[in-house]
Parts: structure tokens; C-alpha cells; sequence
């Protein structure tokens, strides 16, 4: 049987190094098989975290051979044999051990923005109605799976660190879904500009190309939220309008 | 005693789907003190995986629907062993639940009108299941997972409880232990609620999740609460089996409920040649009458291949067994038909079924079998509280029993997990404020702690590793005890059970304690070897083929049975007790309901 090399991150916060495994290929293989296989016949202990193995709920995400990936929607026979495959954990987040990190921060910043506020109920059984189409607008960002992969590459988390200003693409999504809810009456326009950072964002694209769910990140959910920030903060014609009303 | 971190609060959940969530949310709406116990992350949970939707009489397209109808088809369903008060409150309150889904921020797709669409499945008389797409269960967990960060809940995540803490015969607690670093924290509570979901790890072929491994089946089990209905196990009929990695992957039944046909190798559509007594008033004569009907002709009938689960998987095994299967040991799934019905089926499916279209890119045949999917089985609850047996216990969704009796339909979890969760957080908390907090046991904990070390301290390589036995319990339980069920199989799976929990006690975990899988998995195994001797213990003394349950050497029905719920217990030296018990009698007017619906 084909037999594949995989150059897998061993290691915690103290330090590290790669270690090769061989293991054995069949059809249809994963990532995340391969790394299962090798836990039970060679690396008990090699720490991985893994829940549907379906694409569903966005557990295992690592990087593979460079690339930001689910290691469960990964097939092995796509990836280049004629080299070992490495796998290592996401890089923007501190590590716990071997393929697994520590993402609790995203946890965190959720909380930080403003939560659903719906409008008064349509209806006397407290139900709403609302337009397939207008439904359908926020449902692309509900898809998300909180892999976390878009904040993994995202540079403005991955390089320069801003995790303290910046709320990265997964919660300009969040954000989106909420400020395009249909329902909604709240307002995080100038949270999403003085606390969360959304003028950080240099619309580089690499989160929408990262998306298992091909989310389109960037262009429906980041630069709409960009315009209705300058809309509201830089607009020329309110800005005068508020040196005369004194308004915000 | 051995080191650990100490926390109280009113009420402890351990699980974080879809009924831990709800449960918190309510419990903390009445101003106790709530903490959440996830072996995962937040918003990881198997309710992520549920596609098709939530059952729920809201009569939004077929104005007959109503929460009477759904009762009747629900106990039909479930051929009568539910728990009826169970399934009235079930079908009574899920719709006010959904509708509340829809306050915090859901968004499920919509009617002509703008309300909330319901769609066909498996065993409901009316569309009935409010859906986003075929991800409504990650829609459903994502509302409550947002709404309850805003609550005050605190979580706990990838934290394990391997043991619940008794304060004489009540639960007072809990004992469990980080994965990060592997350092072990007790919770004191006033009350616990199990909300750990299913068992499908115990078995080769499933569509559950690694965390599914029957924590609170097997916790409450040791801490003397009653499993009911275990041998009732569900095998979904459309797990994907071709190509292998893909095993496991689950098709929804909604891919029926659009119009998707179960063909043989002979192209015929065999679940025509077989519908149930019960069920033959309500099922479509012809081809046509079936398209009819899922094209919402309210005059046409179900087409067979909506009938229950429990039945579609027979079928489908019949098949197979008479040499008709598909080339992977199968049938196929056809939805590409419609194409001669709908001239934009594609955009249709496309619209309809959104993450199966991104799975198979085109309209194409799908290679399908059976799969462990559920358990009807679980804690025995108190129906209108959730309790268990144990005083300041309780459970729900799929860890409780009760509701769904000899099988479930389609799209009744999601609404169990909200109704019932519900209603268990309401009632633990309810109990908290009542009884205070219990007092913690020294000896307990330290012996807690004592077992969950001892496969690291075992010297190593004085016995195996955790995989192997996990592995070998799957298959043997997948053989003897999964959908060929006779008394020889079921007596050498006991056997072998016997033999693996014997290999388990010699378990060997080398590395340290931080984020150690194999040292999981080797107390994950613990839980593992109960469910699964009680799955083969209520099996084998069911002696008839009810739902999901199929014995090969009893494969009718027997009516003495239909009257009858098996119990498992812990006995007082120790060993897995089994009895039968009656089922609570229907009261009349719920009877009348059930006539009434045909």
C-alpha cells in the first residue's frame, strides 16, 4: 500500500520541533485520518483537537503545508507526496500542545460586541415576519463554523500582533450578520471604528480565501461595514452638519 | 487529598449542545448561579451536525397542522413505548420555542408570507420542520451560544467530568479535569443536569462526534439513576458509504423530503414493496401521488420513502441482504431525478440543500447505508421536571429517555433539546433554591481522582493502550450488537464486553497529563464499555423486532412488548441489573388524539 510522510509540530509554549511519521494512504483519505492513525498506532499523545469530522464544526484547524486548513476536509491525495506533508498548529494563537492552540481570545471578543437587539414583534403570537431575500443576506454569514482560520491568516493578528485593537474578519462577519439582521435596531458603527478596529483592515483578502464555508468576507461583510463607518464618522456634508448642530 | 480547584454554584450542566445551552439560559433567567461544563469548545457541539430542522407545530404552510397531530405522530413514531406526558409537552411547547429562537437573533428561511417555512420529513403528517437550508442544527446552536454569552453563564471549556459527587443519595456535585493541563477541579452544586448528548462512538459506522461517547449515560448510571430504552439505538438510513473517508458523513433526510428516491441495483424503487400496517393509510400508492405530495399537494400522501427511519434502514438491509445492494454495501440516493419534474432543479437543490450541494458539487447518485445516528435510550427522567431517580439529577436531550420511545422522527431532537432543556434548567434551578447546596465527600473526591490517574500511573507497558480497546469494543459492538441483532450475537458481545472491561482495568497512558488524548480516550473508554453493555443487556431481553430495535430470531413485533419500557440499573454489588417496567398508560383523551389522527 502507498505510504505517505508527515512532518508533524510536536511541542508546547517552551519549544518544539518537527517529528516525521509514515503512514499507510487509502482512497478518499484526510488530513485529520492520517493524524488519527498515527495518534493511535504510533504518538498516543500527539494532541489534536477534532469533534464532527465533517466540516461542521470547526475544531480542526491547523495549517498544512502552509496553508490554513481543516484537517478534516483536507484530502491527502491533493497534497504534494513527492515531499513529507507538514502539519503544524495555527500561528496566531499561543500554542497548548502540539496541533492544538489556545483560541480563547475569539471567545472573549465576542462578548465585547454589542449583542442582537430585534425590533418590537410583528405579530401578537411574538413572531416577525421577514422577506426570504432580506433573510438570505445575513444567513451567508451565519454559515460561519468559527474555524478560526481567517483570523489565523489575517496579518494584521498574525503579524503585527494588534489582538488588543483588532477583532479580526470572524467578528467583522459577526458584526455583519447582526448590523444586516433584519430585525436589528442596534447600533456598533462607532464601536467598530474607535474599539474594534475595522480601519485596520488593508482588504488584503487572504480570510475570504481561507473560508471552508467561502464566506465572502472581505466584499460583503468587511467593505460594507467600512462604508457605513466612513458613511456615518467621515462623510464631508455631516461632518459640517455636525459642527452646526453639534451633534454626534 | 489531591490537589484540585473548587467552584459552587446553583446549578452545574455538564454538556453544552442544544439542551445544555437552553437549560443554562433558563436556569440563569431565574437568577441562580449557572456554570456550563464542555468537554469541547464553546458552539463545538454535535447539535453543530443536525441538518434537517426542528419539529415544531407552527401551521405555517399547512394550516391543519397542530400540536395534537405532532403528539399522534410522534407515538406512532415511536410505536407507542414513549412516554406520553412527554411527548404532549414536547408538542405542545415547541412551537413557543422556536418562536423564541427567532427573538434571539435566528434566522430560518421563510414562506411566501415571511414566516418561518416548514419542510416534509420522515414520519410528520404536515411540513413541519423549521429549517435554515441543511445546517438548521448550527443555526439553533450558534442563536443559543450567542444569547447565552450575554447571560452571566460561566463556561468551563475542555474540561471533563469523569464522576458525579453524592451527598448521600443526592448529586451535589461533580469531579472533573482540564485538558489543557490536566489539573482536576469539583463543582458543588445544588442541582446537575446531564445534557452530554448520545453514545455513536461506541460503534464502528456513525455520524456522531468524538465527544458522543455516553459521559452522562454512564454517570448517571454509577450514581444510581435508571437508563430506560437503551436497546434502542438509531441507525439513520442515509450515512454516506463510498468513498471510505467519507464514511460516516450523514445525508439528510431532507434530501427525502425534497424529493430524493431510494433505488436498488436494479434501478427499482424498492420502498414501495414494503409499508408497515400502521402507516398504510398515510403513504402514497404511485410514484406520482409521492411527487405530488412533496410539491405540497395537500390531497396526495407521503411517498415511502418518508416513512420512519427505523423502517427505511430494514428496507435497505433487505436489499442488501437479497444481493439488490449497491456495489459499497448500500442503496442509492437519487435526488438528480427531479430534473424531470422541476426544469431549475439544480438551483432548486442548490437553494434547498446548500452544504449537501458544496459536499457533492453536482446532482449525482449517492452511495447510502445505514449508520448509528441516536439514541432513544438515556437517564429515565420525571417528564414535566426532567429529574432522574437521584435527588438534585437531571438530564435531557438525547441523554434522557422518554420521548421518542422505539424511534425518533426526524427533526423531534432539536425540539427536545430546546423543550426539554428548557424545562430542566427551570426545575434545577427551582431545586437548587429549594435544597440549598449538598455537602461534598473527601473520600469521593480522592477516589475520583485516584481512578482518573491510574492509567498514568500505571507502570507502562504493563498494558495496552486506550485506542485498541476502543477500537475493539466498536467493532464487536457494531457486529453483534448494531442492526443483526440475535441472542448468540448478543451473549458473545456481553462476553467479550466482560473480557474488554476486564483489559481496561490494565490500561497504560504514557506522556504527562496536558492535553493528552490517549489519557481521554483511556476514561472515555470507561464510559464506552457501560452504554455498551447496556445497549446488549436491553437488547437481548427484548425478545421481538420493535423500531429501531431488529432481532433476526424475533423479527415480529410482539404486542405483550409494546407494553413494556426495559430498565437498567446498578445493582448493590455492583453488577448491571435489568427489568422490565410497564409503560405509563396513555389517559383517554390522549388516546382519543391518536385514534383521531388515524
Amino acid at each position: 500500500m502507498e505510504k505517505a510522510t508527515f512532518r508533524i509540530w510536536r511541542g508546547d509554549a517552551s519549544g518544539g520541533e518537527f517529528q516525521n511519521f509514515e503512514t499507510e494512504l487509502w482512497f478518499g483519505m484526510v488530513v485529520l485520518d492520517a493524524i488519527r492513525a498515527i495518534q493511535a498506532e504510533q504518538a498516543p499523545d500527539l494532541a489534536v483537537r477534532w469533534n464532527c469530522k465533517a466540516g461542521k464544526c470547526g475544531s480542526c484547524s491547523a495549517e498544512v503545508d502552509g496553508m490554513p486548513k481543516l484537517m478534516c476536509m483536507t484530502r491527502v491525495q491533493q497534497l504534494d507526496l513527492s515531499k513529507p506533508i507538514t502539519v503544524e498548529p495555527l500561528r496566531a494563537f499561543p500554542l497548548m500542545r502540539d496541533l492544538v492552540t489556545d483560541v480563547s481570545w475569539n471567545l472573549e471578543v465576542k462578548k465585547r460586541i454589542r449583542p442582537f437587539k430585534p425590533r418590537a414583534p410583528d405579530n401578537p403570537d411574538g413572531s416577525w415576519n421577514m422577506a426570504q431575500a432580506d433573510v438570505e443576506r445575513a444567513q451567508e454569514f451565519r454559515k460561519c463554523i468559527e474555524c478560526f482560520l481567517c483570523q489565523d491568516v489575517c496579518h494584521v493578528l498574525r503579524e503585527h500582533g494588534e489582538f488588543d485593537r483588532f477583532i479580526g474578519p470572524r467578528f467583522f462577519v459577526h458584526a455583519a450578520q447582526l448590523e444586516m439582521h433584519p430585525l436589528d435596531t442596534e447600533d456598533r458603527l462607532d464601536s467598530l471604528r474607535a474599539d474594534h478596529g475595522i480601519g485596520l483592515c488593508n482588504i488584503t483578502k487572504c480570510c475570504t480565501k481561507v473560508c471552508p464555508e467561502e464566506i465572502t468576507i472581505t466584499d460583503n461583510a468587511i467593505i460594507p461595514l467600512k462604508e457605513r463607518v466612513v458613511d456615518r464618522a467621515y462623510d464631508p456634508v455631516r461632518r459640517l452638519l455636525r459642527m452646526f448642530t453639534g451633534g454626534s | 487529598m489531591v490537589g484540585h480547584e473548587r467552584h459552587t454554584y446553583d446549578v452545574v450542566i455538564i454538556g453544552a449542545g442544544g439542551a445544555g445551552l437552553r437549560a443554562a439560559i433558563e436556569a440563569a433567567a431565574d437568577g441562580v448561579s449557572v456554570a456550563v461544563i464542555t468537554k469541547t469548545l464553546l458552539g463545538k457541539a454535535h447539535t453543530v451536525m443536525a441538518e434537517g430542522g426542528i419539529a415544531a407545530a407552527l401551521a405555517n404552510v399547512d394550516e391543519r397542522d397542530n400540536w395534537r397531530v405532532h403528539f399522534a405522530d410522534t407515538m406512532r413514531g415511536g410505536q407507542y413505548l414513549n412516554n406520553w406526558r412527554m411527548a404532549e409537552l414536547h408538542a405542545q411547547q415547541a412551537p413557543d420555542r422556536v418562536r423564541e429562537l427567532e427573538a434571539w437573533g435566528a434566522l430560518m428561511d421563510r414562506t411566501g408570507e415571511g414566516r418561518i417555512l416548514q419542510r416534509n420529513f420522515g414520519g410528520h403528517a404536515y411540513p413541519r420542520l423549521a429549517h435554515v437550508g441543511d445546517r438548521t442544527g448550527l443555526e439553533m446552536l450558534r442563536t443559543l451560544q450567542d444569547h447565552g454569552i450575554h447571560q452571566g453563564i460561566e463556561v468551563f471549556s475542555e474540561c471533563t467530568v469523569t464522576r458525579l459527587l453524592l451527598d448521600g443519595t443526592r448529586c451535589a456535585g461533580c469531579f472533573g479535569y482540564d485538558r489543557d493541563k490536566g489539573t482536576f477541579r469539583v463543582f458543588a452544586a445544588g442541582a446537575v443536569i446531564l445534557a452530554t448528548g448520545g453514545i455513536g462512538r461506541a460503534f464502528k459506522v456513525t455520524s456522531n462526534s468524538w465527544e458522543c461517547t455516553g459521559d452522562g449515560h454512564s454517570l448517571a448510571y454509577h450514581a444510581g439513576a435508571d437508563l430506560m430504552d437503551m436497546e434502542f439505538v438509531q441507525f439513520h438510513p442515509t450515512g454516506m458509504v463510498w468513498p471510505p473517508s467519507a464514511q460516516g458523513i450523514l445525508v439528510t433526510e431532507g434530501v427525502r423530503g425534497e424529493g430524493g428516491i431510494l433505488t436498488n441495483s436494479e434501478g427499482r424503487r424498492f420502498m414501495f414493496d414494503d409499508i408497515p400496517p400502521l402507516y398504510q393509510d398515510q403513504t402514497a400508492d404511485t410514484p406520482e401521488e409521492g411527487w405530488r405530495y412533496v410539491i405540497g399537494d395537500r390531497d396526495a400522501r407521503r411517498p415511502p420513502e418518508l416513512l420512519t427511519r427505523d423502517h427505511v434502514a430494514r428496507c435497505i438491509v433487505r436489499e442488501v441482504k437479497e444481493g439488490r445492494g449497491s456495489p459499497h454495501g448500500g442503496a442509492f440516493l437519487d435526488i438528480a431525478w427531479i430534473k424531470e419534474k422541476l426544469p431549475n432543479a439544480e438551483e432548486h437543490i442548490k437553494k434547498k440543500l446548500p452544504s449537501m450541494y458544496h459536499q457533492f458539487k453536482q446532482l449525482a447518485n449517492v452511495d447510502i447505508t445505514k449508520e448509528t445516528h441516536y439514541v432513544m435510550g438515556g437517564v429515565r427522567v420525571d417528564a414535566d421536571t426532567q429529574m432522574s431517580r437521584v435527588p438534585g439529577l437531571f438530564a435531557a436531550g438525547e441523554v434522557a429517555a422518554g420521548l421518542h420511545g422505539a424511534n425518533r422522527l426526524g427533526g423531534n431532537s432539536l425540539s427536545d433539546l430546546l423543550v426539554f432543556g428548557r424545562l430542566a434548567g427551570e426545575h434545577a434551578a427551582r431545586f437548587a433554591r429549594d435544597h440549598g447546596t449538598g455537602d461534598l465527600n473527601v473520600d469521593q473526591i480522592d477516589e475520583a481522582a485516584r481512578g482518573a490517574l491510574a492509567p498514568l500511573e500505571r507502570a507502562p507497558s504493563s498494558g495496552e493502550g486506550p485506542y485498541q480497546i476502543q477500537f475493539a469494543l466498536q467493532d464487536l459492538l457494531q457486529e453483534k450488537a448494531s442492526i443483526v441483532r440475535t441472542d448468540d450475537g448478543l451473549g458473545e458481545a456481553l462476553r467479550d464486553i466482560g473480557e474488554l472491561q476486564r483489559r481496561a482495568e490494565g490500561i497504560t497512558v504514557n506522556g504527562s497529563r496536558e492535553y493528552n488524548p490517549a489519557w481521554h480516550t483511556a476514561l472515555d473508554v470507561d464510559h464506552l464499555l457501560t452504554v455498551g453493555e447496556a445497549c446488549a443487556r436491553a437488547a437481548l431481553v427484548r425478545k421481538e423486532s420493535r423500531g429501531a430495535h431488529s432481532r433476526v430470531d424475533y423479527p415480529e413485533k410482539d404486542a405483550e412488548w409494546g407494553k413494556k419500557n426495559v430498565v437498567i440499573r446498578k445493582g448493590a454489588s455492583g453488577e448491571m441489573e435489568v427489568q422490565t417496567v410497564p409503560c405509563q398508560e396513555i389517559p383517554a383523551e390522549l388516546r382519543q388524539v391518536i385514534e383521531e389522527q388515524g
